[in-house]
C-alpha cells in the first residue's frame, strides 16, 4: 500500500476502455449498465432488508479486483457518476466502505450535482487521521464548499499529518490575502521554533501564498 | 527471515509492537475479527470494528512496513448473543471488501444450537464468496470441539483444503489434519502451545499445511512468538527452507485461495515527526 498520498489523475471511461483487458472491460461494462439502471430506477424502498445492497454497490467493492487496483479510484469514481449517486447512497458507501472505497467517494464528489450537502462526509474525513483520507478530502470540492474556518484548519492538518499541501485544490486562490490563515501558520510556526523542531517546508510556502495580492485572472474577470 | 502472522490481533496493540514484528521480519499478517474482552451489545458495535480493520489499521500497519489483511465473520462466543446475530445478515457486504481474504474467526466456544447455526451459516457465506474459513477450535472440551467441528464442515460446501483449524495442540492434531484441513497452532507465553512443543509437533507431523501464529491480542500474549518458533526451528536441525515453509509460504498460500493477498508493500518510510501516527496527529 503506497503510503506516499498522492492522488494520480481518474482516467475517463475512454482512457479505461484503453488500458483494460477484454475480462475487465465487460466487467466494466456490466457495473456501468447497472449503475445507470439504478440511477434511473428510484428504489422506492430498499427490498430484501435493513442490510441488502444493490448489485451496483457490490461492484463498486470490488472494482480494483476486476480493473486491478491501480484503477480502482478511476472505476468507482464512474460508476459514481454513472449511476449519478445522490447524497444518500454517496454516505452509505462511503460510511460501510474501506479506506479506498471512502477515497473515491471523495475524489468523485465534484463531478456530482451536490452543491454543499455532502460536506459532512469532507469533514468526517479531515477527523481522521488517515493520510489517506485526507488527501482525498481537500480536492475540488472542498475547495469549492468548505467554509473559511473548516479549510483553514484542514491546511493546518496536511501540515501536521504529513500530507503534502500540493494535494489542496485551489491552494494559491483561497490562500491569498487570508490574515486569519496566516496568523495560523505564524503561531504554529513559533510553536514548532520554541520547542526546538523544524518547520516544515509547506508551512512556509503557504505562508508566502497568504500574502495579499493581485487577484489571479479567472473566468469572470 | 519473512515472516507471515496469520492470526493476530492488532486493535490490541501498540505501534512499538509493529516496529518489533518489522525488526523480526514479519512483512504479513492476517487479523480475525474476535471477541473484544467486553461483549458487544448491537450489531452497530461490530460495523465499527469491521470499518477499523478494513481503514485505520491496514493504515497503521502500512506505516511500518506490514500488509494487513482481516478476516470477517460473527464469533462463535457473541453467536449466542440475540442483540448481536443480525450482524449475519451484513456480512455479505463486507466479505466482497478487498482486504478480507477469510471468513473468521468462526467455530465452536460452548457448542450450543446458536453456535452450530452460525458456523454452519458462515461456511455457506464463505462457500458463496470464494474465501476461505478460518475456524477457531474451542479451548474447552478441545477434542469434542474438534470432531463437531470437522463434521459441519464436511456437511457444509466448503471443501476441507479451504479450511484453517486454529488453536490446535497434541491431542488435536492428527484428527485435524486427517481431515484434509490447513492446521493452525497459536503460540502463547504460558497457554495453548510453546516453541518447543511445536517443535516437538512439527518433527511428528512435518510442515505441509502447518501455519504457526502469535494470536496475540489483549490478553497474555507475545506477538513475536513467529520469529521465536523460526529460530527454534532452526536450532532443532530444521533448514532455512522449511522456516520459510511454514512462516510464509503456507500462510501465503491458504489465504491466497482467496484471490486477494496483496503482499507488494512499499518499504516503511522513515518515520517523521508529522507521522499521523506517532502522536495520533497531534
Ligand atoms: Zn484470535
Amino acid at each position: 500500500m503506497p503510503m506516499t498520498p498522492t492522488t494520480s489523475p481518474l482516467l475517463t471511461r475512454e482512457e479505461l476502455d484503453a488500458q483494460l483487458g477484454g475480462a475487465a472491460r465487460a466487467w466494466l461494462d456490466e457495473a456501468l449498465a447497472e449503475a445507470e439502471h439504478a440511477a434511473s430506477h428510484e428504489p422506492c424502498e430498499q427490498p430484501g432488508g435493513p442490510y441488502a445492497v444493490p448489485s451496483w454497490e457490490l461492484r463498486y467493492a470490488a472494482a480494483g479486483r476486476y480493473c486491478g487496483l491501480e484503477h480502482a479510484d478511476s472505476v468507482r469514481a464512474l460508476l459514481l457518476v454513472e449511476a449519478h449517486a445522490a447524497l444518500p447512497a454517496l454516505t452509505r458507501l462511503y460510511e460501510q466502505g474501506t479506506a479506498a472505497e471512502r477515497r473515491a467517494v471523495l475524489l468523485a464528489l465534484h463531478r456530482l450535482d451536490l452543491g454543499p450537502t455532502a460536506l459532512p462526509l469532507v469533514e468526517d474525513a479531515l477527523r481522521t487521521n488517515d493520510t489517506r483520507l485526507v488527501a482525498a478530502a481537500v480536492g475540488p470540492y472542498a475547495a469549492a464548499h468548505l467554509e473559511a474556518h473548516n479549510w483553514r484548519h484542514a491546511i493546518l492538518k496536511c501540515l501536521f499529518t504529513g500530507v503534502p499541501v500540493a494535494a489542496v485544490d485551489q491552494l494559491a486562490l483561497r490562500s491569498r490575502g487570508d490574515a486569519e490563515l496566516a496568523r495560523m501558520l505564524g503561531d504554529f510556526a513559533a510553536e514548532r521554533i520554541a520547542a526546538g523542531r523544524s518547520v516544515p517546508a509547506d508551512l512556509t510556502r503557504v505562508l508566502d501564498l497568504t500574502v495579499p495580492g493581485p487577484a489571479a485572472p479567472t473566468e469572470e474577470s | 527471515m519473512r515472516i507471515f502472522d496469520p492470526h493476530i490481533h492488532m486493535t490490541s496493540r501498540t505501534t512499538d509492537d509493529y516496529q518489533a514484528m518489522y525488526d523480526a521480519g514479519v512483512r504479513a499478517l492476517v487479523e480475525p475479527s474476535f471477541w473484544l474482552g467486553q461483549p458487544r451489545t448491537s450489531p452497530a458495535s461490530f460495523f465499527d470494528y469491521f470499518d477499523a480493520l478494513l481503514g485505520w489499521e491496514p493504515f497503521r500497519a502500512a506505516q511500518y512496513g506490514i500488509a494487513h489483511h482481516c478476516t470477517l465473520a460473527l464469533n462463535p462466543k457473541e453467536a449466542n448473543d440475540p442483540r448481536c446475530t443480525p450482524v449475519l445478515d451484513a456480512l455479505p457486504r463486507y466479505l466482497v471488501k478487498d482486504s478480507v481474504v477469510a471468513v473468521g474467526e468462526i467455530g465452536y466456544d460452548s457448542m450450543t444450537p446458536a453456535e452450530d447455526t452460525a458456523l454452519a451459516a458462515q461456511l455457506q457465506l464463505a462457500a458463496d464468496h470464494g474465501l476461505p474459513a478460518l475456524v477457531h477450535t474451542p479451548h474447552r472440551d478441545k477434542l469434542a470441539g474438534l470432531h463437531r467441528t470437522i463434521d459441519v464442515i464436511r456437511e457444509s460446501h466448503l471443501p476441507p483444503e479451504r479450511v484453517l483449524l486454529d488453536h490446535l495442540n497434541e491431542t488435536t492434531v492428527k484428527d485435524a489434519r486427517d481431515s484434509g484441513c490447513w492446521a493452525g497452532f497459536s503460540i502463547y507465553p504460558d497457554t495453548k502451545m510453546d516453541e518447543d512443543r511445536m517443535i516437538a509437533v512439527l518433527k511428528t507431523h512435518g510442515t505441509e499445511k502447518v501455519l504457526v501464529n502469535s494470536a496475540a491480542d489483549w490478553g497474555r500474549s507475545d506477538p513475536l512468538k513467529t520469529r521465536k518458533v523460526g529460530d527454534a526451528m532452526l536450532a532443532a536441525g530444521f533448514s532455512e527452507d522449511d522456516v520459510d515453509r511454514v512462516l510464509w509460504r503456507n500462510p501465503v498460500a491458504f489465504y491466497g485461495q482467496s484471490g486477494r493477498l496483496q503482499l507488494d508493500i512499499a518499504a516503511p518510510e522513515p518515520l517523521h515527526e508529522g507521522n499521523s501516527i506517532l502522536r495520533g496527529g497531534e
